[in-house]
Order: C-alpha cells, then sequence, then structure tokens
C-alpha cells in the first residue's frame, strides 16, 4: 500500500472566506433567535406545558446521534483493521466532534435557564442518565480528539489502535445514552420501548454515514481531489445497508408495539391518524429516508453516479429529520393514557380531552435555532480541514484501495 | 401592595394564635396551630408522610374552586399572559398546579369529575431523570423543585407520568415571597409546604372545597383522618401499574 499524505484544504482563500461568511452570518442570526427566546421566556416559541420539547430538540438529538455514528468510518479502519477505511479516518474523527458540538449548543440553549450550566456542570443526580450522558459527551469530545492526536502524529502509532477501539466502544455507549433518554420515559407510550436504545445505534450509523459522506465528497471537488470511483461504491452500499437496517428495526419497533394491546392506540396515531405525524412517518421516516434511498443506493445506474450518491445521502438526512420529528414531538404529542378505559372529555389542563393529540406549532426562532446548530458543524468543519491535515492528498482508488481490481 | 399586606397579617395572625382556632370573620376560619410551633428550624422528618384522598363522587360538575385556591395561594393568578401572546398559545403555556378533570366510563357512560396534580410519588420519576438533582422529595414526601438550581432541561415534564408540572414561560413581575417562581424554571404542586411548614395542617385546594372531597393529612399516622378515610374507603391510585406509591389515592373514580 502506498503511504498516504494528508493535505490542508486548498480552496481559494476568497471561497473559503466566503463560506465561513455565510455560515457564520447563519449563526449569528441563531444567536440572536436565542437571545429573543430567552430574553422574553419560552412563550415566543411553540412550545407548551403539554410539548415540552420542540424543534431545537429534533435538531440537538440528531446531531448528537449523527456524531457518534461519523465517528463509525474511524472504527472500521482502527477497529476493525479494514486498511481502504483508514485514509478516512481523521475526517470521520472530526465529523464527529464538530457535530457533538453542534447538537450540544443547540441542546443548551434551549434550557430554561442556560446560564446555569456551570450549575449542571457541578451539581450531579447519578440516577438520572442525562447526568450520565453529560459525562459521555464530555467524555467523547475528549477521546476522539486525542484519536485524532495519534492518527495525525506518528510517534502514537503503537497507542493508535487502542484509543481506536476505546473510542468505538464510547460511541456506542454515546448513543445508547441518548436514546435511553427516551426509554427510561416509561409513563410515554411512544418511549416505552426496549428497541428503541438500539434503534438509534443504528440510525447514528447512517446519518452518520451520510453527513460524512456529503461532507467528504463537497471537500474532495472543492480543491480537486480525487475520489476513487470503488471507494465511494463501498461507502454507498455501506450506507445501504444502515438505511435497510434503519427499516428493519422500524419494523420491529412496530410489530412489537402492536403485538401489546396497550400501545395499539399509540400505534394507531402513529400509523394511521396521526395527521402530521403520520405523513411524516410514511412520507419522511419510511419513504423519503429509507425506500427512495434504497432504490437509489441499489439502482444499477443511478447508484453509481455520484449525482445519485449525493441525492441518497441528502434524502436520508431529510428522513433522519423526520424520523427524530416523530419520535420527539409525536411521543409528546400522543396524549398519555392516565386513566384506562376511560375518556377525558373536559380538562384544566389540555389533557387530551377525547384522546386529541397535543397541539405543537413549531416557531421561527426555534427553527433558526436549529438551523445554527447545522451551520454552526460546517462552520468548525470546514475551519478545521482548512487548518490541520485531515484530508488525504488523494483517496484515488490505487491509493485507497491496493486490491481492487482494475476494470 | 396589597399581597405583603396580606402576608404580614398572616404572619402576625400566626404569632397571635395560640391554641385553638382563630376566627378572622364570619366563616373564616384559620386552622388551629400548635402552641410550641417552631418547626422551621427542625429538620423535615420521615415520620411523617403527607397525603391526600380525593373523593371523586363529591368532587361536583363545573366547579373549579380549588383551582381557585391553588391559583391565589401560589401566586399563579399573578402570571400575567406577556404582552403580545397569543390567547390561545398562552393558555398552553400557563403554569397549573392543579386542574379539574371530567371522565366518562367508556363501557357505562360514568362520568366521573377529579381534580389531578402532583401525585407526590414515593419513586418520582421526575426526581429520577433530574439531572442536577433540583427535582427532590422531601422525607415527609413532598416533591418539589428547588429553582436555585433547576437549569430548565424539562425532562422531569417528559418523565411525569401525570403531566403535573409546568415550565414557566414567561417573565413573572409579581411573585409571592413563599411561592418564588422563575422564568425558565419548572414547577408543580407542593403540597402547600409553606403552609405545612408553618405549623399548618391543610392545603388551600382542602380548604376550598365546599363538598369535603379532599381528605389531606398524614399517611403515616393511623389516627389523621386521611388514613382513616383511607381505611374505610376503596381507594386507587391513578396509574398504579407504575407503581409509584403515590401520595395522593382517589376512590370512587
Ligand atoms: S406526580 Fe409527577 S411531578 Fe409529582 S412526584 Fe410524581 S412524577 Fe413527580
Ligand atoms: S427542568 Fe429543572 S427540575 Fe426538571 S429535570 Fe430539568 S433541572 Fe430538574
Amino acid at each position: 500500500m502506498k503511504k498516504i499524505h494528508f493535505s490542508e484544504w486548498g480552496i481559494d482563500s476568497p471561497r473559503y472566506w466566503g463560506m465561513l461568511a455565510v455560515l457564520g452570518s447563519i449563526v449569528a442570526i441563531a444567536g440572536g433567535a436565542v437571545y429573543y427566546m430567552e430574553h422574553n421566556g419560552h412563550w415566543v416559541t411553540g412550545m407548551t406545558n403539554q410539548v415540552v420539547w420542540g424543534i431545537p430538540h429534533v435538531f440537538a438529538i440528531f446531531l448528537i446521534v449523527a456524531a457518534s455514528g461519523a465517528l463509525n468510518i474511524a472504527s472500521i479502519g482502527t477497529a476493525f483493521g479494514k486498511k481502504a477505511y483508514k485514509p478516512l479516518g481523521r475526517l470521520s474523527a472530526l465529523l464527529a466532534i464538530t457535530l457533538l458540538a453542534g447538537g450540544l449548543a443547540v441542546l443548551v440553549l434551549d434550557l430554561g435557564q442556560p446560564g446555569r450550566l456551570l450549575v449542571a456542570m457541578t451539581h450531579y443526580n447519578f440516577k438520572s442518565i442525562f447526568a450520565w450522558n453529560i459525562y459521555l459527551y464530555t467524555g467523547f469530545f475528549a477521546i476522539v480528539a486525542v484519536y485524532i492526536w495519534f492518527m495525525m502524529d506518528r510517534r502514537m502509532k503503537a497507542w493508535y489502535k487502542p484509543i481506536g477501539i476505546f473510542a468505538f466502544v464510547w460511541r456506542l455507549l454515546l448513543t445508547t445514552g441518548t436514546g435511553s433518554i427516551f426509554g427510561f420515559l416509561v409513563a410515554r407510550q411512544g418511549y416505552d420501548a426496549a428497541i428503541l436504545a438500539p434503534m438509534f445505534v443504528i440510525m447514528s450509523f447512517a446519518y452518520g454515514l451520510a453527513v460524512y459522506l456529503l461532507v467528504l465528497m463537497f471537500a474532495f471537488k472543492a480543491d480537486g481531489r480525487e475520489l476513487g470511483a470503488t471507494l465511494l461504491k463501498r461507502l454507498k452500499n455501506l450506507l445501504g445497508v444502515f438505511v435497510a437496517a434503519v427499516l428493519y428495526f422500524t419494523l420491529v419497533y412496530h410489530l412489537a408495539n402492536l403485538y401489546g394491546t396497550e400501545n395499539h392506540a399509540y400505534e394507531a396515531f402513529i400509523l394511521k391518524d396521526g395527521g402530521i405525524y403520520t405523513l411524516l412517518f410514511w412520507g419522511g421516516w419510511v419513504l423519503v429516508g429509507g425506500l427512495i434511498p434504497l432504490g437509489i443506493i441499489y439502482h444499477p445506474g443511478l447508484g453509481n453516479t455520484r449525482g445519485g450518491i449525493v441525492a441518497a445521502a441528502t434524502l436520508v438526512i431529510l428522513g433522519g429529520f423526520a424520523t427524530v420529528y416523530v419520535i420527539v414531538i409525536g411521543g409528546q404529542a400522543f396524549p398519555m393514557a392516565m386513566f384506562p378505559g376511560k375518556t377525558i372529555i373536559a380538562s384544566g389542563f389540555f389533557d387530551g380531552v377525547n384522546g386529541q393529540p397535543m397541539l405543537y406549532a413549531p416557531s421561527l426562532p426555534e427553527f433558526l435555532l436549529g438551523l445554527g446548530g447545522v451551520a454552526l458543524v460546517l462552520l468548525l468543519t470546514f475551519i478545521g480541514i482548512r487548518m490541520l491535515r485531515f484530508l488525504p492528498a488523494t483517496l484515488s482508488d490505487e491509493v485507497a484501495d491496493p486490491h481492487h481490481a482494475k476494470p | 401592595m396589597s399581597r405583603t399586606e396580606q402576608q404580614g397579617r398572616r404572619v402576625f395572625l400566626k404569632k397571635t394564635a395560640t391554641a385553638a382556632a382563630v376566627a378572622i370573620a364570619p366563616g373564616v376560619m384559620l386552622h388551629a396551630l400548635p402552641a410550641a410551633a417552631a418547626p422551621r428550624v427542625e429538620a423535615v422528618s420521615g415520620k411523617i408522610r403527607w397525603g391526600m384522598l380525593i373523593d371523586a363522587s363529591k368532587c361536583a360538575d363545573g366547579c373549579s374552586d380549588c383551582v381557585t385556591a391553588c391559583d391565589k395561594e401560589n401566586g399563579l393568578d399573578l402570571v400575567d399572559m406577556p404582552a403580545g401572546a397569543e390567547e390561545a398559545l398562552w393558555e398552553r403555556q400557563r403554569p397549573r398546579w392543579i386542574r379539574q378533570v371530567k371522565l366518562k366510563d367508556n363501557l357505562s357512560g360514568k362520568i366521573t369529575n377529579l381534580p389531578m396534580m402532583c401525585q407526590h410519588c414515593e419513586k418520582p420519576p421526575c426526581v429520577d431523570v433530574c439531572p442536577t438533582g433540583a427535582s427532590f422529595r422531601r422525607a415527609d414526601g413532598i416533591v418539589m423543585v428547588d429553582r436555585h438550581i433547576c437549569i430548565g432541561c424539562r425532562y422531569c415534564m417528559m418523565a411525569c407520568p401525570y403531566k403535573a408540572r409546568s415550565f414557566i414561560h414567561a417573565e413573572v413581575a409579581e411573585k409571592l415571597t413563599h411561592t418564588p417562581r422563575g422564568k425558565g424554571c419548572v414547577e408543580s404542586c407542593n403540597l402547600c409546604v409553606h403552609r405545612l411548614d408553618n405549623g399548618e395542617s391543610t392545603t388551600a385546594c382542602q380548604d376550598a372545597c365546599k363538598h369535603q372531597a379532599i381528605v389531606f393529612g398524614d399517611l403515616n399516622d393511623p389516627e389523621s383522618a386521611v388514613s382513616r378515610a383511607l381505611k374505610k374507603y376503596p381507594s386507587v391510585q391513578i396509574r398504579a401499574d407504575l407503581k409509584l406509591n403515590t401520595g395522593i389515592r382517589y376512590s370512587n373514580v
């Protein structure tokens, strides 16, 4: 195998600074939205005492889940010793850090008291999975940072594999932890399912890889690096496997729910009469995020074009947002079954009168905050690849995969 | 400001009250205070467990006296709709500690009215999930929020099976000294903890209920009214399947 060289992102300065300026403005607008929401209070958002987590949580959870998934590529290279993936590791680790940073920023800025972050750092309730997540996230930053360092520093070569394995285990914990945030909410029917945590892991594989693919293809195209067709094909096939796995888990999740009588009402809500949630489930989660990308990926023609791969990855991400929306918001909109065998016909606190779902209409500032998180991820990533050597000089098939058969 | 005056007056009454109930005006009774009431210095003890029995058959259709009384007692009526807010949305955002719920049995069509509030779970999910420990359960069974360490993450609201909690969505201009309240924190019914800590033994909702649907007291004391009522009538916990051992029980649901 040829030695791989890494170099800084070489796009011309005006273009680089232009992109930073655009992304920076989006982040600044999000900052304004945060100020507006925190200054006034959450009444300016669509969130209520019934739907307490809104759009910011959808973005935050998507980004956090994608973060651990983005690290997968590096793990495949290190922990599983797949040579072809090794040159891809640095970018994968960088994306893991930036995605997590973006997600956490959104999460924290949506707190009722973001100024009390220090309190969260000093007061722990060890029973709380949320508190554990604070450790998991901080640890993730540290471990991945060390991982990147060992990847870049040849003197640390001996430690490169152990830290890679450690990082891989940690990322599994992290996504399980994120999934468990919902798993612990036994009172809410949509979340009371053991399969939720592993489903989050598999979702992270798909979303993380989709983000990775898009960033890789864009970064390589922008400064004219070569990205071999064989490598690309591998990655897109991997994406196909992950997307299929998400669909499989989705199926098992709903079948398991349908098996238990107590969950029939929730299933009916998501699968057929939940309005927007039903639409997002079938249209977003299943179709846009699952079946269409699968169709593209395995289409003999489309699947081998770069446009097709970009489209598939984009759809996986859009479908991913729909998925998280259905889980986070749909799970809250469905009224809790407080009185089995009875119907609530009047309530002074919107308890799902006559089984009606809770209302939630997202507001603009919430969206801006979420988008700001995404912009922050890209901003940090672009700065990272520009300043340090994250990108392999070439990923042409000869370099990336010595064993590949010449066509 | 009249509210502070009221506060002062209550403290004054408390100081002057010695043993029996004090009649302030015809029909208004201030409940008996133990002569040696100096409870603020004592730690809350686990010997007591505060709780309630709510008799749904006595709870009258269309009545919301307990809600009004709670709003007043805990300053919830002082939380004004912010200028520019949309009323329908604000209704869903304003805090409530207690609410009226009307139920219809799916089989028999029987109608039941009952008040819902924090059920003061012995194993409170809200406390389990709270990352900072702001949500806590006192030794005497009262579950409440420490507003100084609540970061407003709303995880407790996600976890509560009774939807008992409210997030403060807006700046609150006026508040009562015994019920501090801040934008961005979560709160819920605390069984009028300020009254209990001052040696009183009733809650505002109980006092307000003309139909005697609410019996409040110490569940650990077999002689208390609530314990005797619990012994006498069959009662249930809402969502007993979750095994939270709630401090609030219902009969005739
Ligand atoms: S009813 Fe809800 S708020 Fe009250 S103790 Fe139980 S879980 Fe906590
Ligand atoms: S909102 Fe406050 S009380 Fe509730 S879980 Fe978060 S920190 Fe704890």
